[in-house]
């Protein structure tokens, strides 16, 4: 990887006051007969980098915009720390901003804006533009001061963004799709700089994004919400390897969903095939099953299901290169549709597949994931 | 390649074709200047009437508008309402397209056309309406009076170039000036208006112009000591007709030229 990624010079170490911890408490807010939040509960903690993931209109800007304070919430609690913040204007939050269209004053310099926070505050013009060069600095932009704002590029006017949100050490940061407007390679770049930012920084971080990738790279807990109501809040890891729910399972990754039926004997069963014990909490409903793409394999035509394997029998629909990988959509008996994923150069079997060609695929017992049918 | 062959534009179409549009541009512009070409030169004729083309030429009729006290006075009048409802329009008409423009209320479009009803409604109703009641209220004849009504003419003109220039313009800078510490008012002050202040200046150019020009509500409700420069010209035109009718409209049309060339240069520098 290009060194210039690993980005922000770890000497400049910029001091934030404690994080603060947020604590939202039966937040709803209505439109008309629509919640935009129903009812939400979200512990986030001091310090930590937090993503509201959701499609859109679901619900997680007004999330952001109400802990801004943009929005009044019709019923609930927001505290940073002990203090409760529900009817403080925005301006007395103190917590830094950055938004998706990146909101910068077009009639000011570059250190003009970072200076802008800190001119409110009665910084001295001394210790200003010190911690401007300071600003500028941790995000690579030394000596760019000057700079009017249309001399910018896309990438650059991102870091004044973030320098003008983080230079007067607010102890909350918020961070509104921040990198949605810029392109593929960049917004990747971008993301791990970010991070690093955050960990020099140390601030609690509350991010809104609707890319799942991104918030699987870049938080330290990500909290999934749909149609007002959070889904599941935990670790990208847990949230990708034990989604709760169907809409979760959807969301995140790429997934297909095998409907499981009982058995008499207490276990959940696909075509007749055995698959898991049914979890204690559910006799009496559906289940299904999470399938991702990239843990089924291609099996031997003798494979047979064992105690480490589940097996099914799939005819292929279609084969594609990918590059770094190869890509198979598979029909089974009962014609549910599945795909998989194999590693590019491991597994030169998935590129020599013709559609047609009847092919057993298997996955590992303990990568089996469950969750109630439907969406809840 | 000749002219009449070259391409007018990207699409081909060639000058020659084109030939009929330009015409016709021409005869409208013509048709729309030719009044003011008129009557300027019928200002500087040295005869008792007003005649065009005039026989021979003098600057009298100008002697005669500086020289004349009613005149200066109602000159003096017209600007003085005209300055004060740029002052009142122009806040008054930016603070309503502000409020309307940031607000999501449902009524916002609504108010929106409530207000440019003076636009809408003819003028002539408009003087009625004002003078009946302004006959109640005991504000006939009187420079407030005048404001007022001017005032409500302006502020739609105002309005409309204030809501374009918002909608140029990225709100989202005032919610991060107030996330940075930034009152409501100030971030407007600070963030906002200096975005847009020569769509502000504009429309307060406008606001006088709207004024300075107006005579209908004028003729209504100004008289005597109040009243303003049109309604003079008027009154003059239907009592006795002299040139110097000519030579204060050219004047006026220097003074609305000479505005709504600052308005031009003004409206092209927000961005």
């Amino acid at each position: 990887m290009d060194t210039s990624v690993s980005a922000y010079n770890e000497n400049t170490h910029v001091e934030s006051d404690q994080a603060l911890p947020i604590t939202i408490s039966g937040l709803t807010k209505r439109y008309g007969s629509l919640y935009a939040l129903n009812s939400v509960d979200l512990e986030i903690r001091s310090g930590e980098f937090l993503t509201l993931l959701g499609p859109s209109g679901s619900g997680k800007t007004t999330l952001l915009m109400a802990i801004a304070g943009f929005n009044r919430p019709d019923s609930g609690s927001i505290r940073f720390g002990d203090s409760e913040m529900i009817l403080m204007p925005p301006h007395q939050r103190n917590v830094g901003m950055v938004f998706q269209s990146y909101a910068l004053f077009p009639h000011m310099s570059v250190a003009q804006n970072i200076a802008f926070p800190l001119k409110l505050r009665g910084v001295k013009a001394a210790e200003r533009l010190s911690r401007v060069n300071e600003a500028l600095e941790t995000v690579q932009l030394s000596g760019l001061g000057d700079r009017t704002i249309d001399q910018l590029s896309g990438g650059q006017r991102q870091r004044v963004a973030l320098a003008r949100a983080f230079v007067f050490r607010p102890r909350i940061l918020l961070m509104d799709e921040p990198l949605s407007a810029l392109d593929k390679k960049l917004r990747e770049r971008m993301q791990i700089e970010l991070k690093q930012l955050h960990r020099q920084l140390g601030v609690t971080t509350v991010y809104v994004t609707h890319d799942q990738r991104e918030a699987l790279t870049m938080s330290d807990r990500i909290a999934v919400i749909n149609d007002g109501l959070l889904m599941q809040v935990d670790t990208p890891e847990i949230i990708y390897n034990q989604p709760v729910n169907a809409f979760v399972a959807d969301f995140i990754g790429e997934s297909a969903m095998l409907p499981l039926t009982h058995t008499t004997n207490g276990i959940l069963e696909f075509g007749g095939q055995e698959i898991v014990q049914t979890p204690v909490s559910g006799t009496d409903r559906t289940w299904s099953m999470v399938i991702r793409p990239e843990r089924l394999e291609i099996a031997d035509k003798q494979a047979v299901p064992n105690e480490s394997l589940i097996v099914f029998d799939g005819v292929v629909r279609e084969s594609v290169f990918q590059g770094e990988s190869a890509f198979v959509l598979l029909e089974l008996s009962d014609g549910t549709e599945l795909s998989l994923r194999a590693g590019g150069g491991t597994d030169s079997r998935a590129q020599r597949l013709q559609p047609g060609e009847q092919i057993k695929i298997s996955m590992q017992r303990h990568d089996v994931i469950v969750i109630p049918a439907g969406q809840e | 390649m000749s002219w009449w062959q070259s391409p007018a534009s990207d699409t081909q179409v060639t000058h020659g074709g084109r030939l009929w549009l330009y015409i016709l541009a021409i005869i409208i512009m013509l048709l729309l200047v030719i009044p003011t070409f008129i009557v300027i030169p019928m200002s500087f004729s040295d005869s008792q009437y007003l005649e065009f083309p005039p026989s021979t030429w003098s600057m009298r009729w100008y002697h005669e508008y500086f020289g004349s006290n009613k005149w200066m006075r109602a000159t003096w009048t017209s600007l003085r309402i005209g300055v004060l409802t740029m002052l009142v329009a122009t806040p008054v008409g930016t603070m309503a397209a502000y409020a309307l423009y940031v607000s999501g209320h449902r009524a916002a479009r609504l108010i929106f056309m409530y207000m440019l009803t003076p636009m809408i409604v003819p003028v002539i109703l408009i003087a009625i309406g004002v003078f009946y009641f302004y006959g109640r209220v005991k504000l006939n004849n009187s420079i407030a009076g005048l404001v007022l009504a001017h005032t409500a003419l302006a502020i739609p003109l105002v309005m409309i170039i204030i809501t374009a220039a918002l909608r140029s313009y990225d709100l989202n800078q005032e919610r991060v000036a107030r996330s940075l510490g930034a009152t409501r008012l100030k971030a407007f002050f600070v963030i906002t208006l200096p975005q847009i202040k020569f769509s502000v200046i504009t429309a307060a150019l406008l606001s006088f112009l709207t004024s300075f020009d107006e005579v209908i509500v004028s003729i209504f409700v100004s008289g005597g000591k109040t009243a303003t420069l049109t309604k003079h010209m008027f009154s003059a035109l239907r009592d006795y007709i002299d040139p110097t009718i000519a030579a204060i409209s050219t004047i006026m049309v220097l003074i609305s030229t000479v505005l709504l060339l600052l308005v031009q240069l003004a409206g092209s520098r927000d961005k």
